[in-house]
């Protein structure tokens, strides 16, 4: 009877999660055993079961491997540099000698509430190679102008800048939090031990943020391998597939040329990619940790 | 008792949305048409509907405007999603695609033989499939030369080049001239290349679009020419993301040459500073070396198809008739700019007095369309990729020639699957 109850409880949130979570997974690890396309959706009799040669065509395509350095690229220099900014500013707002906290808080918050496309727009004419800010700023030190969004070699790095300065506030309020949370007494003890402020960070603020380091490098990494907003409004993948990551490909597959058997099994490869990246993370971290 | 309220809240707005929800049914003898259109064509074909409304009291056209960036996305999942609207227009190369999915109705009888004749054959042809018409052409669309005439003047080049040696030394000239690549060569755009092709006869694809035909010399030639104008500095890789703005470069001089299409005439007319009104010309595609001038372009625009499960089949039926009317189509191009797909509205507007679009009338005579398969789009994308690749120096042109070719057979086998299971 008690177990009942709980079970109408429990019955609207696993209704949804049955409708709209699992029945679409099951239904795409299906469609990724097929050759679903434009044909199949004119007539479902042209429909074929092709069993696992959707994922040897993944491996076989000739833009998965660069997609899928690409995503490594963005996600290898992206994401530390990402968290890496985060702790900074973390750190400095929660520094005594601060002023304004709150409104600079607000200021580095700013970026992760604006809408991306504005974004964008701004981000291409700083990055404007003639007239834009950036390479004025740089010819100021005698740099020749860069064709930030126009060169293969350097429109990743322009995406993962606009990337780390547009996400970043949001992974400072988390670590703001966790260093809200070290107890003062922790440092004072350090200080009478003689620690200077490099062995305070090291030797108390880096452990005693691990388990907030350990959830802020997991979700980074998480959303940064599912690269898709920024080049598919910046550079549409360009130039020359330079910034084409393996969402922007799944894209492209699924809903440009329709080929959703391909484009599923490509969501089961980036699936694993993410589940062996963060089980990999956890290892490291327990080990560092323990 | 906060818990009720906001019970109370959650249903005054789920009885807000419903009537959303429900389809919208007017009365018996009103209809109302959903037409989507792309671009400035959505916006401007509002202009001429008041009169269509005017003819057909019992029919409401509504008229949504969609960006053609997003355009054939937006319509494969209006499609799968079953929320096609009755009318749509549509990319002439996307037809094929359309047509296998069995979205689209036919449309043999709405116009006349003489009507159907008027049209210009070519682009006539590009809209149909197995023996039927399936997208009534509405405007044409072809690419030719825009050039800056002053700036070919000073350069020391009378008129503008016919053939493809004299194309590459124009531009050779205007560069020492200016000092910049002048001609814009955007990879965005592979209609370039398929023109050029299509001068040198190439098939692109071979035994009925069973496997690619891109190794072929035909290709070959086309693909080398068209790789050669970066290689010799006439065109910049990437420059369109340089310039930014394409008709600043052009007023400046920075570039003095690009392949475009007819809403290009428009867009130059209001753009071009005073100064510049007259400084500027189009001409038909130069040709290979030893060609007869004019020589093919290749054959676009957009054509209007009806949805195959419209309710609404006469209505969407008489707005299509009205839409290529001769007059209608005059007042389209008027509005537009985009260039009539009815002979006789070109002698009704006398379109032919002006030197630019003139340029269009010749080269119109001679278009073709691609091979009609519905991987087009996808193929197209494959073979700018690769060209760019080879422009950016990361393969050579064999290399890509053989990997377009590979890649294009992989693409059709479920073509072929398909062709082979039709055949008895």
């Amino acid at each position: 009877m008690k177990n009942s109850a709980a079970f109408w409880f429990l019955a609207p949130a696993l209704g949804l999660i049955a409708v709209f979570f699992l029945l679409p997974i099951a239904a795409a690890l299906l469609l990724s055993l097929t050759d679903f396309d434009i044909y199949a959706i004119g007539d479902p009799s042209t429909l074929r079961w092709i069993g696992l040669d959707n994922y040897r065509q993944v491996f076989e395509h000739p833009l998965f491997w660069t997609a899928l350095g690409n995503t490594f690229y963005f996600v290898l220099f992206g994401g530390p540099l990402s968290v890496g900014l985060s702790l900074g500013a973390a750190m400095l707002l929660n520094a005594r000698l601060t002023c304004c906290r709150t409104l600079f808080r607000t200021i580095y918050f700013l970026p992760v509430v604006s809408t991306l496309v504005a974004v964008a727009v701004v981000w291409r004419a700083l990055y404007n190679p003639e007239a834009g800010l950036l390479n004025q700023g740089l010819s100021l030190f005698g740099i020749h102008p860069i064709d930030w969004l126009g060169d293969p070699d350097w429109a990743m790095p322009a995406i993962i800048l606009m990337a780390a300065w547009k996400n970043f506030g949001f992974n400072m309020i988390i670590f703001i939090a966790g260093l809200q949370a070290i107890p003062e007494r922790l440092y004072e003890a350090a200080r009478l031990d003689g620690a200077g402020s490099w062995a305070q960070f090291r030797y108390v603020t880096l452990p005693q943020l691990a388990p907030t380091f350990l959830f802020v490098a997991l979700m980074t990494m998480i959303g940064y391998l599912q690269l898709f907003a920024e080049p598919y409004v910046m550079t549409q993948g360009g130039p020359a597939n330079a910034t084409l990551s393996l969402v922007m490909l799944m894209y492209q597959e699924g809903f440009r040329w329709w080929n959703m058997g391909f484009a599923a099994a490509l969501a089961f490869v980036l699936f694993v990619i993410i589940l062996a990246g963060t089980m990999l993370q956890l290892r490291l971290q327990r080990k560092g940790g323990g | 008792m906060r818990s009720r309220l906001r019970l109370v809240i959650v249903f005054m707005f789920a009885s807000l949305l419903l009537p959303g929800c429900t389809p919208q049914t007017a009365s018996e003898n009103s209809i109302t048409l959903d037409f989507w259109a792309m671009g400035s064509e959505g916006e401007r074909v509002q202009g001429l509907l008041p009169a269509f409304e005017r003819e057909h009291p019992g029919i409401t056209v509504r008229v949504q405007q969609i960006p053609w960036s997003s355009a054939h996305e937006k319509l494969l999942t209006a499609h799968v999603g079953g929320t096609l609207p009755d009318v749509f227009q549509l990319g002439n190369t996307w037809l094929p695609e359309f047509v296998a999915l069995r979205a689209l109705a036919p449309l043999d009888n709405v116009l006349s033989a003489e009507a159907q004749a008027d049209i210009f054959p070519g682009v006539l042809a590009a809209n149909r499939m197995n023996g039927h018409l399936y997208g009534l052409p509405w405007y044409v669309d072809t690419r030719l030369l825009f050039y800056r005439a002053d700036l070919l003047q000073q350069a020391g080049v009378a008129r503008a080049p016919q053939t493809w040696s004299e194309w590459t030394d124009a531009l050779h000239r205007l560069k020492a001239h200016t000092g910049h690549a002048p001609l814009s060569l955007p990879f965005s755009e592979w209609q370039t290349l398929v023109a050029l092709s299509l001068q040198q006869r190439a098939e692109l694809l071979r035994d009925d679009g069973r496997y690619g035909a891109f190794s072929q010399p035909a290709f070959r030639e086309a693909f080398a020419f068209y790789l050669g104008l970066f290689e010799q500095g006439l065109a910049e890789v990437g420059g369109e993301l340089r310039v930014g703005n394409l008709y600043q470069a052009f007023a400046d001089g920075r570039i003095a040459m690009l392949v475009s299409g007819p809403w290009n005439l428009g867009e130059f007319e209001r753009r071009m500073p005073p100064g510049l009104r007259d400084a500027w010309g189009t001409a038909p595609l130069p040709v290979p070396d030893g060609a007869a001038y004019q020589g093919r372009s290749i054959a676009g625009g957009a054509s209007l198809a009806v949805n195959v499960k419209s309710p609404h089949p006469q209505a969407a039926r008489a707005l299509l008739q009205f839409l290529s009317a001769p007059e209608q189509q005059l007042n389209f191009y008027r509005a537009t700019g985009d260039l009539p797909v009815r002979k006789s509205a070109w002698q009704l507007g006398n379109l032919q007095q002006s030197a630019r679009i003139d340029a269009f009338w010749q080269q119109l005579q001679q278009v073709q369309g691609v091979p009609p398969v519905p991987e087009w789009e996808r193929l197209a994308s494959l073979v700018m990729r690769h060209a760019e690749r080879v422009a950016r120096g990361l393969e050579s042109q064999e290399q890509a020639l053989a990997a377009i070719d590979k890649e294009t057979d992989a693409m059709l086998e479920k073509r072929r699957w398909l062709m082979e299971r039709s055949a008895p």
